[in-house]
């Protein structure tokens, strides 16, 4: 085969300038995720989500006539890759700000990195110590997170449990910085709450079977459930529960539970659950003057639309935190320290998990009120009370 | 029989030296040398193991759990204790050796799978403990607010300070092994593997032997583990998970299982491969390992490092025929 | 619409729920319950070790892709059953038949190309293997848990104050009969008898003219169909997704290994104990604790019966590994 040298010629200084040329200029953000790994099935809907925001945003002429540029990494849900990936998209691409990790053991893993390089940061994790530094009791002056913390999630059950006259019950949580943050809350709040925890089980993230942590629960004194977990293993423990005879035991699932896939495969289980969720997670069932009720609306159509799946939670969490960027960046331009600022000062920006009031004491921005109690009825969400 | 040259191990040396300084000036490289302390550190690791089992032929798959071990007992004495962070290194070490002779001298009177199995048992149980242990280790949060390391003043804070820490150590402990290797303890070494019933025969303390290189590996990771807790001051359980375990030993293998060198090459090759080069495949990424890892162990199944013994007999076999 | 309490079928009414089901929990019960459980899981265990043990008696090797072949049983059975709606009867051979295929592809790409193989050799394929299947599995079935219908409902049955699910006997049922089956193969057949000779010694076998490369592939078609039967019956009670494999096979290999590795009876006896120290260890010690008691109680018992309870001290004397 002969190769046509000119065309050859052509190719290469064409991709040349190509490379030289890069893109027009553009905003450069990067998320963190992890999109494959064991926290996959979190990952992959935020990704779905930041992808199809930026699309609708840069389809709409982006920031102030700027386009957006969002490149996903995968975290795979591992400290040592997220940290290495972070380090590399602020001192290598130069990024204006980093949305994600996923999962909250890689989130608190690049916390040193974000203060260090000052870089705002708005995480999709739940664990309260992402935004709150132990050390001097206010929150990491670059971290931001979209989801509401374990302890809003704890303070609405125990609330609600309140409210139903239980005082006496059971823990469940997996074996994971999901589950061991959920825990950490429940044992922290309870008395607040006036409840005594009378059995404290765990389980492992892969386990096939709950029976025997349940069983231990069946033979206490615990007029209520609450179980803390993500993954398959939430719908199994379900199932035990119901299988057990245990329904007159009301089951509380975390904020995690958040997914109508879970109800379907919890085959009948689910009935009569009751889960803290945000207001996304329900958006058909808000009353018309819900203050969330059209965001929530509109990214229940748009991602149907394109992906054609049930909503996860976490997709929410990565609306919430894209959006706040934007508008962050609207008046910030690339500028970190102003865009860190800007998010600092947000306030009532209704997002998907709630009304966002940001200060310089909360990076998080939400209270207990950005849940409402939900509960399983007809194999759908019905909201509480 | 082995032989490792000085020539070839101080050019190595120079290209470590000035690594940073090219990877610095290409954008497309310039996160190169933050990739390469990790793959140091686990360098650390897989000379250690593979002089296990390369030489001793001693299978373990509980070194993520003493790398964990050296992590931890570093971290803990550093932010709950306040303890210099060499000093605090230094008793880690100690620690692990202790662990590591206390599950070593039982364990290795076991054989084949029933040692690979008593030593993942270990690495679990100590997967557990760092989970459960939660006022100690903060369970699977993990624990932040590790300091960095500093000598004399001298701090290691920034990537190409901490990656000339990690380099330096990482060849002495080279220089050391391979020294080990060629003393007169190397050659009962060898031929432990070779055949044990023979080295015993020799009048070589086989299964003392055989603790003393458990001990030294686990060390080895030990101060891995220091290194790396230091450098992302911040350590969690799932860096010390049954996964690591396997990726160690894969690193191994691949590299090539009788010669350290392999070990060091095996480690490069795969943590670029899946700290870096591998990213761009996204959800394909792990068929592509798991590919790339198949391919290799079916062609070159004496690893990276038997690949001129094998380019040598072919050569032979063609001029002859 | 708003919840009714009424809607809770507790059978009691609305709250408050002080009345409940509470009096009728005895310690009996729970125990009885904590057996059952134990014995259920156990026996999913107690599968797995038996497909690791018919690949290793043959080819020496622990088959790091076992836990896979249970993965892709309960996911392909997803495909089949569910998705394109076949009937139970027509989906669970035709699902079992698949996956023997898998296990038939890994043998010839996997494990019969290397020239020459260590037994490390061939485990660092079966694990790239595995990582490989895991890869190809997420992009078909995706990142979320999957579901199967129970064989046959999902009304719990009472059985002296402890629920036993429908599916737990189908699953005891399975090993029971995976059992007999196997034990009237080895016994009778042919095939069967020219395995335990190839177990026995390969290099005899193949003088007496048996094919030593048949027996391997028959041995991955039958460990393969065996570990698709344990994924297919598990999945009603705990859900699939593709990356379950690992757990399983880490469970299923500390079985063989506590049974003794190669012993058909070890197997069964070990994945059941592991299954009952587990359940009784979650019910009454600890339930964060409870994989590291199994792991502890092995390790203990390798260190006194170092062939595993019923596994032959002669034979793995004469394995290479």
């Amino acid at each position: 085969m002969r190769v046509d040298k000119f065309s050859l010629c052509a190719t290469v200084v064409l991709i040349g300038a190509l490379i030289l040329a890069g893109p027009a200029a553009a905003i450069k953000i990067r998320a963190v995720f992890s999109v494959t790994g064991p926290a996959s099935f979190l990952g992959d809907p935020e990704k779905k989500t930041a992808e199809m925001l930026v699309e609708q945003i840069n389809a709409a002429g982006g920031i102030n006539g700027e386009k957006i540029e969002l490149i996903v990494y995968d975290t795979e849900g591992d400290a040592t890759k997220t940290n290495l990936a972070v380090r590399k998209l602020i001192t290598r691409d130069k990024v204006c700000a980093i949305i994600g990790p996923t999962r909250s053991g890689s989130s608190l893993a690049v916390v040193p990195l974000i203060e260090k390089y000052k870089i705002p940061q708005l995480s999709c994790a739940a664990n309260y110590k992402i935004v709150h530094n132990e050390k001097t009791g206010k929150p990491y002056k670059w971290i931001f997170k979209t989801p509401q913390s374990d302890g809003l999630a704890v303070e609405a059950i125990y609330a609600h449990m309140q409210k139903r006259g239980i005082s006496k019950i059971a823990l469940l949580s997996v074996t994971s910085g999901f589950g061991a943050g959920g825990r950490q809350e429940l044992l922290r709040l309870a008395s607040q709450y006036g409840l005594t925890i009378v059995a404290d089980e765990k389980y492992g993230p892969k386990d096939t079977d709950m029976t025997a942590q349940l069983t231990k629960i069946k033979g206490t004194a615990a007029q209520a459930i609450v179980n803390w977990s993500i993954g398959p293993v939430q719908v199994t423990v379900l199932r035990n529960w119901r299988d057990l005879g245990m329904r007159g035991v009301p089951f509380y699932q975390s904020h995690g539970f958040g997914s109508r896939k879970n109800i379907e495969l919890a085959a009948g289980a689910a009935e009569g659950v009751f889960c803290p969720l945000g207001a996304m997670n329900v958006a058909e069932k808000l009353p018309a003057g819900h203050p969330q009720k059209q965001v929530t609306m509109q990214y229940l159509k748009d991602y149907k639309a394109k992906y054609n799946e049930p909503l996860s939670s976490f997709g929410g969490h990565a609306w919430d935190a894209i959006h706040m960027l934007v508008q962050a960046i609207q008046t910030a331009g690339c500028n970190k320290e102003k865009i860190r600022d800007n998010l600092e000062q947000i306030t009532g920006f209704v997002g998907q998990h709630g009304v966002f009031n940001m200060s310089e004491n909360d990076h998080n921005g939400l209270t207990k009120d950005a849940f409402q109690m939900v509960v399983v009825a007809n194999g759908d969400w019905a909201l509480a009370d | 029989m082995l032989r490792i040259r000085q020539t070839p191990i101080t050019v190595f040396a120079l290209l470590i030296g000035v690594f940073p300084l090219i990877a610095g000036r290409i954008a497309v490289i310039e996160n190169y040398p933050d990739v390469m302390i990790f793959v140091g550190i686990y360098c650390l690791i897989t000379i250690g193991l593979s002089l296990l089992m390369g030489y001793a032929g001693q299978i373990s798959l509980g070194h993520a759990a003493f790398y964990g071990l050296g992590a931890y007992v570093s971290s803990i004495l550093t932010t709950r204790y306040g303890i210099n962070a060499w000093l605090g290194m230094g008793a880690a070490m100690t620690v692990t050796a202790l662990v590591a002779f206390a599950v070593g001298a039982p364990s290795l009177k076991l054989k084949g799978h029933y040692l690979a199995m008593a030593t993942l048992a270990f690495g679990i149980i100590v997967y557990i403990i760092f989970n459960e242990e939660t006022a100690w280790t903060g369970g699977p949060d993990g624990m932040g607010g590790i300091p960095g390391l500093s000598l004399f003043g001298f701090e290691f804070d920034s990537v190409n300070r901490y990656y000339y820490l990690v380099w330096s150590i990482m060849l002495a402990v080279f220089c050391f092994t391979v020294n080990i290797i060629q003393s007169p303890a190397g050659r009962a070494l060898r031929a432990l593997h070779t055949s044990e019933a023979a080295c015993g025969a020799m009048g070589v303390d086989v299964a003392r032997l055989k603790v003393i290189v458990f001990v030294y590996s686990a060390v080895l990771a030990s101060l891995a583990g220091s290194l790396y807790a230091h450098y992302m001051n911040f350590v969690n359980p799932s860096s010390f998970d049954i996964n690591f375990a396997i990726k160690l030993l894969i690193m191994i293998a691949l590299g090539g299982m009788h010669d350290i060198r392999g070990a060091v090459i095996g480690t490069f090759l795969i943590s670029f491969l899946s700290l870096e080069w591998l990213h761009v495949f996204e959800d394909y990424e792990s068929i592509v390992y798991g590919a790339i890892l198949l391919v290799v162990t079916v062609f070159l199944p004496n690893g990276i490092a038997g690949l001129p013994t094998m380019a040598g007999r072919w050569l032979k076999h063609k001029s002859r025929g | 619409m708003r919840f009714r309490w009424s809607w809770l079928q507790t059978g009691i009414g609305p709250w408050p729920i002080e009345n409940a089901l509470m009096e009728t929990t005895t310690f009996t019960s729970q125990l009885l319950q904590y057996l059952i459980t134990g014995l259920t899981i156990g026996s999913i265990y107690s599968m797995v070790a038996i497909g690791f043990n018919i690949i290793y008696n043959v080819t020496e090797i622990i088959n790091f892709a076992q836990g896979e072949f249970v993965m892709l049983g309960g996911l392909v059975m997803v495909t089949l059953h569910t998705v394109a709606g076949l009937n139970l009867l027509i989906a669970f051979p035709l699902a079992v038949g698949l996956v023997t295929l898998i296990g038939v592809l890994l043998d010839r790409l996997a494990i019969r190309p290397i020239r020459n193989p260590s037994v490390l050799t061939l485990i660092i394929a079966t694990i790239a293997a595995s990582i490989l299947i895991k890869g190809a599995a997420m992009l078909i079935w995706g990142k979320n848990p999957h579901d199967l219908p129970a064989f046959s409902g999902r009304d719990p049955i009472s059985f002296f104050g402890a629920v036993i699910q429908p599916q737990y006997l189908w699953v005891f049922g399975f090993l029971v009969l995976i059992v007999v089956i196997l034990t009237l193969f080895f016994d009778k057949t042919i095939a069967g008898k020219a395995m335990s000779a190839c177990a026995d010694n390969p290099h005899a076998a193949s003088l007496v003219g048996i094919n030593v490369n048949r027996m391997i592939l028959l041995s991955f078609i039958l460990s393969a169909a065996i570990g698709a039967t344990a994924g297919i019956i598990i999945t009603p009670i705990s859900l699939m997704e593709f990356d379950r494999g690992a757990m399983l096979a880490v469970k299923g290999f500390a079985a063989a290994i506590l049974g003794g590795l190669g012993s058909f009876p070890g197997a069964v006896a070990g994945g059941l104990i592991l299954g009952l120290i587990e359940s009784l260890g979650a019910g009454l010690i600890s339930s964060g604790y409870k994989d590291a008691f199994a792991l502890l109680i092995l390790l203990a018992l390798l260190f006194f019966r170092p062939s595993g309870l019923l596994g032959n001290a002669q034979v793995s004397r004469i394995k290479r590994f």
